[in-house]
Parts: structure tokens; sequence; C-alpha cells
């Protein structure tokens, strides 16, 4: 790679995406999200998605504007508002499939997938619902002396990746600086292609120059394009450069809840042409809230 | 300054939650909810000193801080994949809540109705079949009544003793809920049929009171016992140090 090397914007990175795919989105709850790339999907006409996530609102933005298929998640939150609106509007109204699992029953798929296996035994599942609610879900028995009967999690192989982090070079080698990783690093070694948008694209030299060589999270071998969106990560948190926008999260919730407060939210903060043009309304509403 | 003596409903189930962690040793108390946040910091600044503690996020704290103030020492380091692996690995005990819990401990935090398209749509199943198959699980429930101790929760989240026993050894190997706090009460499942018991009624509530609210039956010794009282030094941690600002209050206003 010379010159520019992986970077592209934010509507590069969704033109190659198509309908039907399978997404993974990185982050946690309200935690995170790689916001950017969300609110340049509701800026193309791509759908019909499976979205596989530890869900927050990149979950309700995407099942609020109808491009969810199928669901693959263990929750969706926006953690200081326990539910997320939007998904439980859509849940309630039938909207899409759901694959309902525990949050180590993720883990797993991911890192099989990740491994190139077909499946990962664990314990979680055995004797609750999700067995239920999933019945092509299958067990397996352990070949060795304790024949314990596990849980055999298929892979959660996705089609592209999209992870927001702090910092990254122009080749795709990705950092996080705050306390938590989430499980960026595996929702893009589990893709076929992954894309990392970041808080600020730095020279290579620069990523250790002031932190850890742990702090690498993602090696560029596993990212097909990276973006540079400040505030690529709002209204989730994006530790330290960030918390969460709470009046803005709350402003999101309370908007949610009738048709006619969503359509007044959504002309107003997602119908502009850019990120640049979202970032820019998000100013102005702070302003008047002074 | 702790001035009043009287000891209200919020301190009572504070010091029933704390008791769930007592001889646990060097294992995480998770807590979920404010109440149960208090009681896990009581108890390691009382009997229970070894108990690890998080920040709430990915950080393993090594004080003692209120609840809601920042930490100021970090002994360690728990981001989500380590904490999911540390459930597996049985080194915590952790206190869920529950939208629905029935009488063998099943739980619910996922949907209220059919699961195909529920009539409220709630968390989603989280880490509790995890939870309730590796590592030992408590329940606190802020508002006793009949909608959330229910004949058959909607989905099973958290396993229960009926359904860890269906499911095989592999279910019930490391199954292990130990009690369920309420506003009302204190419960658990140690009766040979694991059905959910009566142990102890806060004071000011009557047996009576807990069956009416409890969607099922429910088994009580002939003379059930009083919540123990918080010790003046453990009244004096609660209101001082672990809640000056009365969050508890607020959780479990008093009746």
């Amino acid at each position: 790679m010379s010159g520019n090397g992986k970077v592209m914007t934010p509507d590069a990175i969704v033109g190659r995406l198509e309908s039907g795919m399978t997404l993974g989105i990185g982050g946690w709850g309200s935690r995170r999200k790689p916001m950017a790339l969300v609110r340049a999907l509701l800026r193309s006409d791509v759908t019909d998605l499976t979205v596989v996530a530890y869900g927050g609102p990149d979950v309700g933005l995407l099942a609020a504007a109808g491009r969810i298929r199928k669901l693959v998640t263990a929750f969706v939150t926006l953690d200081s508002i326990p539910l997320e609106p939007h998904f439980r509007a859509a849940r309630e109204r039938g909207a899409f499939e759901l694959v309902e699992l525990d949050e180590a029953m993720f883990m797993q798929g991911l890192t099989a997938a990740a491994q190139r296996l077909p499946f990962l035994p664990v314990r979680a599942g055995l004797g609750s619902d999700v067995l239920r609610v999933n019945p092509g879900l299958r067990t397996v028995t352990s070949p060795y002396e304790d024949g314990e009967e596990l849980v055999a999690v298929p892979a959660l192989r996705l089609d592209a990746a999209l992870v927001h982090l702090n910092r990254a070079d122009h080749l795709g080698n990705g950092q996080y600086l705050g306390p938590d990783p989430y499980f960026d690093d595996l929702f893009c070694e589990a893709a076929e292609t992954a894309y990392v948008t970041c808080e600020r694209i730095v020279d290579t030299a620069e990523l250790t120059a002031h932190a850890a060589p742990q702090t690498l999270l993602v090696s560029r071998h596993a990212v097909t394009g990276v973006a540079e969106t400040p505030k690529g990560a709002h209204f989730t948190s994006c530790a330290p450069d960030y918390g969460r926008d709470e009046s803005f999260q709350k402003e999101y919730a309370t908007a949610a809840r009738t048709p006619e407060t969503w359509q007044a939210f959504h002309s107003r903060f997602l119908i502009g042409a850019s990120e640049e043009d979202y970032q820019l309304a998000v100013q102005a509403w702070h302003k008047e809230q002074r | 300054m702790t001035t009043s003596t009287t000891v209200t409903r919020a301190e009572y189930c504070v010091v029933a939650c704390a008791e769930a962690w007592r001889g646990d040793g060097e294992v995480l108390a998770s807590p979920m909810g404010t109440i149960p946040s208090v009681a896990a910091r009581l108890a390691k600044l009382t009997f229970a000193p070894d108990l690890l503690l998080t920040d709430g996020e990915a950080l393993l704290i090594g004080d003692v801080p209120a609840v809601g103030a920042r930490s100021a020492v970090t002994e360690g380091w728990l981001p989500y994949r380590r904490h999911l692996t540390m459930a597996m690995g049985g080194r915590r005990h952790v206190m869920m809540g529950a939208s629905q819990i029935d009488r063998f401990g099943n739980q619910n935090i996922s949907c209220v109705g059919d699961w195909r398209r529920p009539t409220r749509q709630l968390l989603g199943a989280r880490g509790a079949p995890a939870n309730s198959l590796n590592n030992p699980v408590s329940y606190w429930i802020p508002r006793h009544s009949p909608r959330v101790f229910v004949e058959r929760v909607d989905m099973i989240c958290g396993v229960g003793y009926d359904s860890a026993a269906a499911a095989g050894p592999s279910a019930t190997r490391f199954h292990d809920l130990r009690r369920v706090v309420s506003d009302l009460g204190v419960f658990d499942f140690a009766a040979p049929d694991h059905a959910m018991r009566l142990v102890s009624v806060h004071p000011g509530v009557t047996p009576d009171e807990v069956r009416e609210a409890t969607g099922f039956p429910l088994s009580a010794p002939p003379e059930v016992p009083l919540t123990r009282d918080p010790t003046p030094d453990e009244l004096r941690l609660i209101r001082d140090v672990v809640d000056p600002s009365g969050l508890r209050e607020r959780e479990v206003p008093t009746p």
C-alpha cells in the first residue's frame, strides 16, 4: 500500500455494501458504535440486511428505517436508557426475524467465525428458551470421558464488519484508547471485508508514541477500508475522546415515541447529504439547549 | 450524619442483598440495580472483604467508593470479553433483576407475551443463560407483585431448577441459584424440591401479604422469621459511606 492506502469516505464504504448482506456492527449497547457508517447506510438504499450486533442505537436506527430483515443479537439497549425504543417497536410489530442468543454464545459464534470453525461449544443456552426460539441450534457431545452435552454455537460469519475506533493509520491499523475493546477485533476477523472508522487518522509511528502496543486492536490484514469520522460514534460513547451524549440520546429516545416526533427528528438530523450535515445539526441543537 | 435509628425498608433490602455474598471469598460480586450495588459494597466493607467489584465498565476497583462516585484505585482489567469468560469460569456471583420469575427460579428479561411477536419487548436474554448455568446467581426484585412472581415465565433467560434438571447434567453441573430478595422478603430454593421458599419477611410485612403478591404457591415455615436488622456499624456505612445521597430510597420508597 502507498499513498492514501485504504482511506475512504463513509459513503464510499457504504458503496461497497449490498442489499441482503450480513453485517457485523462493533461496539456494545450505546458504546463506541460506528454511527457515522450507520448514518451513511441510512443515506443509501442498502436494505434487507442481516445485522449481527451487541445492539444499541445502530440497531434502533436501522430498524426504524426498515433496513433489517434479520437480527442476530443478545440484547438491544441504550445503556442509560434500558430499552431501545425502535427495536422495541419493531419487535412488537413483528418487523424482522430475530435470532436471540446469549452474550457468551454470541462471543463463541464470532470466535468460531474468526477461526474458520463450523461451531464452538458452550454451556450457555441449555435449559433456557434460547434453544426453544432457535430450533436450528444443535448440541454436541464431548468425545472425552466427561461425555458432556453442550450447545454447538454456529460460526457467525459476516460479509462485512463495521467498527469505530479512536485512532487508525492509513493502512487500517486500528487503535482503541478506552478501557474496553468490546469485540471489534473479532468482528473484523469474522468478516470477509472489514471497515474501520476512527476519530483521527495518524501516522503509523504516532499510534504508539503515547500508548502501549496492546491498544492496537485491529491489524491491517483484517481491514479493507478506513475512514476518519470525527465524532463518528456520536451519540454513543467513545472514551476517552468523548462520553455518551446523554441529552441527545434522550432526545432521540423521546422522539421515537410517536411517528410525528420521529419524523421531525429524522428531518432535522438524518436527511442531510453528509456526515458533516449531521454533526452541524447536532451542534445547532446543543446551542438551542443552553 | 446518621441521626434516625429507624431502619427503612430500603435498608433492610440492602442488608438482605448483602447477605447473598457472605462467605463467597475472592469472587466478583456483580450487582444489577441500585440496592444490590449498595449491598455489594456493604458486604465488602464488612463481612466479605475479599469480594471483587467493578466500576460498572471495564475496571476492577481497589477501593469502595460511594454508589455513583468515581473510583480512585484500579486493581484489575475486566472488559466484556474477560467478564464473560470469568462468568463461565464460575468465579462470580451475580445478582440480576427479573421482569418475571417463577417458582423454580426461571427468570425472564427478554420479552412479555409470545416471543414471536411480543406484547412488550424488553432487553433480550443478555447474559442470563450463561450466568445461570455457570456461576452462582441471586435475584433482586424491587417491586414484588404477581406480575413479576408468575406461574410460568414467557421466555426462560435465567435457568431455573426444573429447567436445568430437564436439560441434563451439563446444565445442572454448576447451576446454583442462591437467593431472591424483594422489597417484601427473602426467598431461597434450598428445599428438596427446589421450589421457592419464603425465608424471611422484612419488618412491617406479613407472610400473607407476600403470598398475595406472589402468583404461585409459596412454601414457608410455620413461623416466618424477620429479616435481620442492620448493625449500627452497617447502618452508618450505608448512610454515610456507601449511599450518602440516599439512592436506595428511590428504588424502594418507604411504604
